[in-house]
């Protein structure tokens, strides 16, 4: 037996907002995406409710273009922990005629994923989805609440947001709003990989340095797959990368890395100097990608 | 998160034009927290407005809406963190109109920096931003006397206003060293991270330095234990058929196996059977920790009750007199009806009276019959049920709440009880 325990003060922050949503909402889900922040969050609910189980599912909202090493991540780690999954993908999005597939040279599902999520939040009547989102990550984030209330449309109101004091968390809304929550706010990209090796969590393969067909474009390092438009200038190469985030395909750029071990990241994150988000193609479309994203309800 | 490393949090307050963005954008660059993709968007921006210097304010100003308009609106938070510490910045906006915000920063943080144009002294917005860090009695504050450059690097200047400061802590409950003065220039990175030259007069250590020798410890003044109960474990397995967790985070002191604990508000004694952290079973949580507790005796305990130790009960009552900063547009009048939150327990409150409003700026108060946004004023509520709590004074997680509008389930005010 321990004797005396002394917080970490970041994690008991987010065990203290994992309960208070359990305890405010009838229907959250956690929104899990394979990477390492939504793994991270999967650790925290195991922590707030032990020993009893997370007591809310996770949904998984597939654009079909995910890394197959995450997939098969997922699937092991809800059977291991006995968790509740609920996949949607975006394919029937596409199929249902809600959203069109963009073509060309940066082409991506990124942004269509907004559509299967709003739908399977109506679907399934979630009153608050739990993602694993940070303040670090980008600007528009870095106003993002703790609780941050949504209309039926997702959509995000910058100039009217509850104002958060203390550790208070308000989560009373009408029918029809839900609640984005996001209990890692106040953990930087170095926090979430210190506490992945300080708690011997596993991740998915790909976070690790591995060889794999890759091509150059825009100073940025794309996968080679079927999924991913490239032309044909752009030369296919085999180098050893590894991942910082991981999204869809589409979306995700690759860094040059020698890190095998966990120890050999956290290493690579302290000397980084380029931003984790300055890996997302996505972000780099314009400078408030990312802000006019969530006010239509991205998350 | 590294185990070695402590956490600082920090609120930044300042008027328009005091350079509070390129402070905080030149503490990220000197702790070489910018990434080198965030200083070339800097740069890039920096030139497309004909800028001849690096706009470090650009670091932070983040929404689109405000970046059109040159000021921040609403409160952002910066992370960064040097090898011993990791910082939490809560950077609120210096406008008349911003109380809610300073107000709102402040109350996750346990320093202040007060920012000061040296070419302008300290003015009434100075005298605000003060008077919330007292309300707050945030435990330290830093008077950063910011564009010493554009004064010559003058200690007579500094001295100045160093002397104007002093007589306002002078009206304050501060004590004198629970302040500190540093002479900076943000843009030019003086006294920021790297001791200046220009200024040999000024002995003390540099904003980074100073920052750094802060203890959270002293920082978070110890007083009573306090566990209100957030979440039921019941895992209703076999291995754990009984098992009822009364799960929470724990305030403002220590608890260990085999206190007696009062329950609150039935009044029932029992004693703390175990203390769980995830799987382990520990014998001592010190304040901070989100644990779980099971008690020797059964009881009937849920959500938004208190366990404290026998020997240590707060007040409870269905009356209390708070100080409110109100934080939305819609006005706190009398009669008025609202869901008080106090921690994790919600009950019904009325404004039974509003005393006053108190000027912000330490002249004292005038009579109100409602407290508009940004208004902070003397008010007392009757309440549906009693609620458990200590005065903000001696305990600020079990003195403070917010109130919350029944009808459009805004949060309204923000209260700290006498």
């Amino acid at each position: 037996m321990n004797n005396l325990l002394i917080p970490n003060p970041k994690e008991a922050e987010s065990i203290h907002i994992i309960r208070e949503v359990a305890a405010q909402f009838e229907r959250p889900v956690l929104l899990f995406s394979g990477g390492k922040d939504s793994i991270t969050l999967v650790r925290l609910a195991q922590k707030a409710f032990y020993p009893a189980k997370i007591p809310f599912p996770l949904l998984h909202v597939d654009t079909g273009h995910n890394f197959p090493e995450t997939i098969e991540f997922r699937d092991k780690l809800v059977e291991e922990l006995g968790l509740e999954l609920i996949v949607r993908n975006v394919q029937d999005s596409i199929d249902q005629g809600k959203v069109r597939e963009e073509r060309g040279r940066y082409s991506s599902r990124n942004s269509l994923q907004t559509t299967t999520l709003l739908d399977a939040i109506e679907e399934f009547k979630f009153d608050a989805c739990i993602g694993g989102a940070r303040r670090d990550e980008e600007k528009a984030r870095a106003k993002e609440r703790v609780f941050s209330v949504r209309d039926d449309f997702g959509q995000w109101d910058e100039k009217n947001q509850r104002p958060e004091l203390f550790d208070m968390l308000n989560g009373k809304i009408h029918v029809g709003q839900n609640v984005r929550c996001f209990p890692i706010s106040n953990w930087t990209e170095l926090d979430v990989w210190e506490y992945i090796k300080t708690e011997n969590i596993e991740i998915p393969s790909i976070y690790f340095a591995h060889e794999r067909e890759v091509f150059f474009r825009d100073g940025m390092i794309w996968t080679a797959n079927e999924h991913v438009y490239r032309e044909e200038h752009e030369e296919v190469m085999v180098k050893m990368v590894r991942f910082r985030t991981v999204g869809d395909m589409t979306c995700t750029a690759a860094v040059l890395s020698e890190a095998v071990s966990l120890d050999d990241v956290v290493g690579e994150i302290r000397e980084s100097t380029i931003s984790e988000r300055g890996a997302r193609i996505d972000d780099k479309r314009s400078e408030a990608a990312m802000e006019t994203r969530k006010k239509v309800g991205y998350f | 998160m590294s185990e070695n490393r402590k956490l600082i949090k920090i609120a930044t307050a300042g008027s328009v034009d005091d350079g509070k963005s390129t402070l905080i954008g030149r503490l990220l660059y000197d702790t070489k927290s910018l990434t080198t993709d965030k200083i070339e968007a800097i740069e890039r921006s920096s030139k497309q407005r004909g800028y001849d210097y690096l706009d470090f304010s650009l670091a932070t100003d983040g929404l689109v809406a405000e970046r059109e308009q040159g000021i921040t609106i609403d409160v952002a938070h910066i992370y960064f963190n040097t090898e011993k510490t990791n910082f939490i910045v809560a950077d609120t906006p210096g406008h008349v109109e911003y109380t809610r915000n300073m107000v709102t920063g402040a109350s996750t943080s346990q320093v202040a920096i007060i920012l000061i144009d040296a070419r302008k002294g300290v003015i009434e917005q100075t005298y605000r931003h003060f008077f919330i860090a007292n309300l707050l009695r945030i435990s330290h504050v830093v008077v950063a006397i910011n564009k010493m450059d554009l004064v010559d690097y003058d200690e007579e200047v500094y001295l100045k206003i160093k002397a104007d400061f002093d007589a306002l802590v002078a009206k304050s409950d501060f004590t004198e060293d629970q302040i500190t003065f540093i002479p900076v220039s943000a843009l030019k990175g003086e006294n920021i991270a790297r001791k200046s030259e220009k200024m040999p007069w000024y002995v003390g250590n540099t904003l980074l330095d100073h920052l750094e020798v802060l203890e959270p410890a002293d920082l978070e003044p110890s007083s009573v234990a306090r566990f209100p109960v957030q979440y039921v474990i019941r895992p209703k397995t076999e291995a754990w058929h009984d098992f009822r967790g009364f799960s929470g985070m724990l305030y403002g002191g220590n608890l260990k196996v085999g206190d007696e604990v009062t329950l609150l508000p039935s009044l029932n004694t029992s004693t703390i059977k175990s203390i769980h952290y995830f799987d382990q079973e520990i014998q001592e949580a010190a304040p901070g920790s989100s644990i779980a507790v099971t008690l020797a005796t059964e009881v009937d305990l849920s959500r938004g009750d208190m366990l404290v130790k026998s020997g240590e009960l707060p007040r409870s009552d269905k009356r209390l007199t708070a100080t409110i900063c109100q934080v939305n547009n819609k006005p706190l009048r009398i009669g008025g009806k609202y869901i008080l939150q106090h921690g994790v327990n919600r009950v019904m409150a009325k404004v039974d009276q509003i005393e006053s409003r108190i000027h912000t700026d330490f002249t004292g108060m005038e009579e109100a019959v409602q407290l508009k946004l940004n208004d902070i004023g003397r008010v007392h509520f009757r309440l549906s049920k009693p609620i458990h709590f200590d005065s903000y004074h001696s305990n600020k997680s079990n003195g403070s709440f917010i109130l919350i509008d029944e009808a459009e389930y805004d949060t309204v005010s923000v209260g700290f009880i006498e």
